[in-house]
């Protein structure tokens, strides 16, 4: 098997590799906010719902969540199956929107009660307060967890193929199973070492950004 | 007439009385110095009058309209709310500015969020814009700030950032300051910018309202000063009255410890 025939098997499971990471991110970003609100709220049954839900998906391995969300509806209640693809994302969804939610409310909960109550003795809305004053400093807080957050992400997809999801790691086994090369399951670092190293870029590119403020 | 009247201000934390029946008024153009030790109420005082904190019983009425009133049942509209807040201004003891927006901006941010309320600013945005640009630049050049437009905070000494503080208060226009130990936070040679800013804002006759522990600086800027203990006023007069012949004997214990 040419060189050629290995990248292009392996390149065919980076994009599933890829689908499975920007859906995650794309969604997960606000629905994180939405869970942080709700960890956050003053109205407790909500707030307590909220924590015990991100408990649960904090103490739990995200390939048994996987597992659940692939096989829970068709054999727990008789439902229709999820597409693997599917199946995977919304796992993962659920997964990576707890683990920012928390990284959100930690931001949110830093900023100095002064901030807020600048703003209101100016007159400002609630809603200016948030997102003129806060929001920016809460960024700005956020981004090396989230940076480490993101860069998990990326190795979390290999978790897909509990599931027989096509992603990269699966395709380097396929060739191992069909071909017998080894090589090609080393060779998938490259791939995962390049696109950590581009966030890696990016990120280090965004807090640059941002220095030009402190607090 | 006064220009701020509290009539019966109660406040407790759980079960502390911070605030028991608290009644003074001020009248314009006047300044007030509150004075008195740690813990005996002179914040909450403050930040009840500035809607900070929710007062449990009593009136507060500023330039003639009822600010706040405990015995009523319905909550302003968050506008109403908004509008009346803006009878009073703040200036905070650790400063409080907005670590990413410029001094400048600092100033004017508020004002430029207020201004999209107004149903002229659709169509003369720019003026609009650039007269409360040109307000902000003439309060940065009143706290002697000219140069720093452009600075960030944390590029800002502390005495600096308390003076951007200030012309960020101004620029709302209120008709009352209130200041919370406005030099707390500083280094002993930083205080005096802060002191000749208030002085020369008492000598354009803006009402204030200050709490501070600096007494040689309270008897030289206020009309009246008004010593709490306890969380009662328990002297209250002339600075004269108060700081030369102080006839209540906690005052006098008070004003002792600063003597040594």
């Amino acid at each position: 098997m040419s060189f050629a025939a290995v990248n292009l098997q392996l390149l065919d499971g980076f994009k599933t590799t890829c689908m499975l990471f920007f859906v995650t991110l794309i969604a997960a970003i606000p629905l994180g906010l939405v869970v942080a609100f709700f960890s956050m709220s003053k109205f407790k049954p909500l707030q307590l719902l909220s924590r015990f839900f991100v408990w649960v998906i904090r103490g739990t391995p995200l390939m048994l969540q996987v597992m659940v969300v692939f096989y829970g509806p068709g054999l727990m209640f008789g439902m229709k199956s999820f597409p693997r693809e599917e199946a995977v994302c919304i796992a993962f969804i659920i997964n990576y929107a707890v683990y920012f939610s928390e990284i959100y409310r930690g931001g949110i909960e830093s900023i100095p009660r002064g901030q807020y109550e600048a703003g209101q003795v100016l007159g400002m809305k609630k809603s200016q307060v948030f997102f003129k004053v806060v929001l920016l400093q809460v960024i700005k807080r956020i981004v090396p967890p989230m940076s480490n957050e993101i860069i998990t992400l990326v190795k979390d997809t290999s978790l897909a193929r509990v599931i027989a999801v096509g992603e990269l790691v699966k395709a380097a086994q396929d060739i191992i199973n069909t071909r017998g090369l080894i090589w090609p399951l080393f060779y998938t670092a490259v791939f995962y070492l390049i696109f950590c190293g581009g966030l890696t870029l990016i990120f280090s590119r965004i807090e640059k950004k941002l220095d030009y403020f402190r607090g | 007439m006064a220009i701020l009247e509290v009539n019966g201000l109660r406040k407790s934390f759980g079960n502390v009385e911070v605030l028991k029946d608290i009644s003074f008024s001020l009248e314009k153009g006047k300044v007030l110095s509150l004075i008195g030790s740690s813990g005996s109420g002179k914040t909450t005082l403050l930040r009840c009058i500035t809607s900070l904190e929710k007062a449990d019983a009593g009136t507060i009425i500023v330039n003639g309209e009822t600010v706040f009133d405990a015995s009523q049942k319905k909550a302003d509209s968050s506008k109403e709310r908004r509008r009346k807040q803006l009878a009073v201004g703040l200036v905070f003891q650790s400063f409080n500015l907005f670590p990413q927006y410029t001094a400048l901006k600092n100033i004017t941010l508020a004002a430029e969020l207020a201004a999209k309320d107004n149903p002229q600013f659709k169509f003369s945005k720019k003026e609009i814009l650039r007269d409360i640009e040109e307000k902000g630049r003439a309060l940065l050049a009143q706290v002697g700030l000219s140069d720093k437009a452009d600075s960030y905070p944390w590029q800002l000494s502390g005495g600096q950032q308390q003076r951007v503080s200030i012309a960020r208060a101004l620029c709302m226009d209120p008709k009352i300051l209130f200041f919370d130990e406005p030099t707390s936070a500083l280094d002993p040679e930083l205080t005096g910018e802060i002191l000749k800013v208030i002085q020369q804002l008492a000598q354009k006759h803006m009402t204030m309202v200050i709490v501070t522990h600096e007494m040689s600086f309270a008897r030289q800027v206020s009309d009246e000063v008004i010593f709490m203990d306890a969380g009662v006023i328990a002297a209250e007069g002339r600075p004269e009255e108060i700081f030369d012949s102080p006839e209540n004997s906690r005052l006098r214990e008070f004003l002792n410890k600063f003597t040594d």
